[in-house]
């Protein structure tokens, strides 16, 4: 098993949980954390494919993409926690 | 022997990840989650590195494990009582979920060992990696992101705008925090213009070594939220025109270049290769004070006092401890 | 010769690190695990830093492992400062 296969197949495994999460837990917070998890099985399974044994250069492609959609992740988690902030003000008037 | 122990420090490292991600997600204190989810997020950056992606694991140690641990921490404080309501949904959903979980992993895991069992050959790596010298910049991930993929930059780009706007034209700014003991106000003294350095080396140095446009960003951030739970309410950010501006500096400078090179004759941000390292500094350096500014608002959690001009004065806000 | 001497120092860290994760598995309240993590860990970074830094041996990485150090040791020291300080201030409250 190359280094590649358990990264991926890890990648995965927290891709299924976090959305195993999301779909089962309520509060807004929680999911949002688990989308996140999910976030991350994606992008260690894209890095795993770019990833070569020593000597090689790396596949920089897939690492590109991971980088945006990091930046991606981390706006969208501060968009949904302000609209759950503006939806918990709105409904306690 | 050998060929166990050399697998021991990966096997270990992938124990923990699944291991804290499941205690993520399955934690029901959301203090907890959050706190888990923010050690999830360093060791995640130190798997990047031990992938050989060492501007990921600078990346994720800076926003995914420290800008997104510090909103939801941000979050958390605007409801205490967090995590004593739990409902459970009714027994057929959750089984439901559970059943579509377990059909997903398994084709999943099958066509991963099915493809990955050997190293395919990527020519599209080759080409990228070949065209290096004429890019401009000699570390790979800056050329793919500035110079082959510039436009799926430009828009990502737009993305964290488009979120950051979202964000500002939902409601005011979180309430901010009393002034800081001399403990935390020195350290602020101190780092805040370490961090500003160090963005400043991770945006030169991204062109020939890990580091870039996306990692100085979020340093600059960083040292934002210092600034603000520190009880400095501009959060080090400008104001009005000054703020819309460094806003939009990104994406602007970005759609300059563009059609700038689209009218002289060379095509939408096809760079001349004697002029690509210089362009791709200066967009760059644009893109590093959009994602700094995009961020640290974030951070304050909607608009700014002083965002529109006649805006009231900001010494009505309450304070929270 | 630096391989093993650096070999050592490694995992004499982790060993800080593993006491301090047991600190605060085991100490009965909040000041006490604070006592233990900040102190064991920033030692046991301080000796992986020297570790890593004779592996490397090379000045210039080993001056940049030791600001990484003294800045965690800032970080943690202040941290854990503002933790007890708003632990005590909250057993005042009622």
């Amino acid at each position: 098993m190359s280094l590649t296969l358990l990264y991926a197949l890890t990648g995965a495994a927290l891709f299924l949980l976090g959305l195993r999460a999301t779909l089962l837990r309520t509060e807004l917070l929680a999911r949002v954390v688990a989308l996140n998890v999910s976030g991350a099985g994606v992008f260690l399974m894209l890095v795993a494919i770019a990833y070569r044994e020593a000597g090689q250069p790396v596949d920089p492609i897939p690492q590109a993409l991971v980088l945006t959609g990091l930046v991606v992740a981390v706006s969208a988690t501060a968009l949904a926690l302000a609209l759950h902030r503006q939806l918990r003000e709105r409904s306690d008037d | 022997m050998n060929g166990v122990f050399t697998w021991l420090p990966d096997l270990l490292l992938v124990t923990m990840l699944i291991g804290l991600g499941w205690a993520t997600v399955s934690s029901t204190d959301l203090k907890r989650a959050v706190a888990l989810f923010i050690a999830f997020g360093l060791l995640l950056s130190v798997a990047w590195a031990r992938l050989r992606a060492p501007d990921l694991a600078l990346a994720e140690a800076a926003l995914g494990a420290g800008l997104s641990g510090a909103l939801l921490l941000a979050a958390l404080r605007d409801e205490p009582s967090a995590g004593d309501i739990r409902k459970d949904l009714p027994f057929w959903q959750r089984s439901l979920v559970d059943l579509l979980t377990v059909a997903l992993a398994l084709p999943l895991a099958w066509v991963l060992w099915s493809v990955l069992s050997e190293p395919a050959p990527s020519p599209l790596a080759e080409r990228a990696l070949s065209a290096l010298d004429r890019s401009g910049v000699s570390n790979p991930v800056t050329a793919v992101l500035l110079n082959y993929r510039a436009y799926d930059t430009l828009l990502e780009l737009v993305v964290v705008l488009a979120a950051v706007l979202g964000v500002v034209s939902l409601g005011r700014e979180r309430p901010g925090y009393r002034q800081a003991g001399p403990v935390l106000s020195s350290l602020v003294r101190w780092l805040v213009p370490l961090l500003i350095l160090a963005a400043g080396y991770l945006l030169w140095v991204g062109a020939h070594a890990p580091g870039g446009a996306f990692q100085a960003g979020a340093t600059l951030a960083a040292a934002s939220v210092m600034l603000r739970l520190s009880g400095a309410d501009r959060a080090g950010l400008p104001v009005g025109l000054a703020l819309r501006a460094s806003l939009s500096a990104g994406v602007g400078l970005f759609l300059l270049v563009g059609l700038g090179l689209m009218g002289a004759g060379q095509g939408f941000l096809h760079y001349p290769p004697a002029w690509s390292g210089g362009l791709i500094l200066l967009i760059e350096s644009a893109a590093t004070l959009a994602i700094a500014a995009a961020l640290g608002l974030a951070y304050l959690g909607g608009r700014p006092a002083g965002w529109e001009a006649g805006d009231p004065d900001p010494s009505h806000k309450e304070r929270r401890p | 010769m630096a391989e093993p001497l650096a070999l050592l120092l490694i995992f004499i860290g982790l060993g800080f690190y593993l006491a301090g994760a047991v600190g605060l598995l085991r100490f009965p309240d909040l000041h006490t695990r604070l006592h233990a993590l900040t102190k064991a860990d920033n030692l046991g970074l301080g000796l992986l830093v020297l570790g890593v830094a004779l592996l490397h041996g090379s000045l210039l990485i080993a001056l940049k492992l030791l600001l990484v150090w003294l800045l965690v040791l800032a970080g943690s020291a202040a941290s854990a400062h503002l933790i007890a300080q708003h632990a005590l201030r909250r057993s005042d409250e009622p």
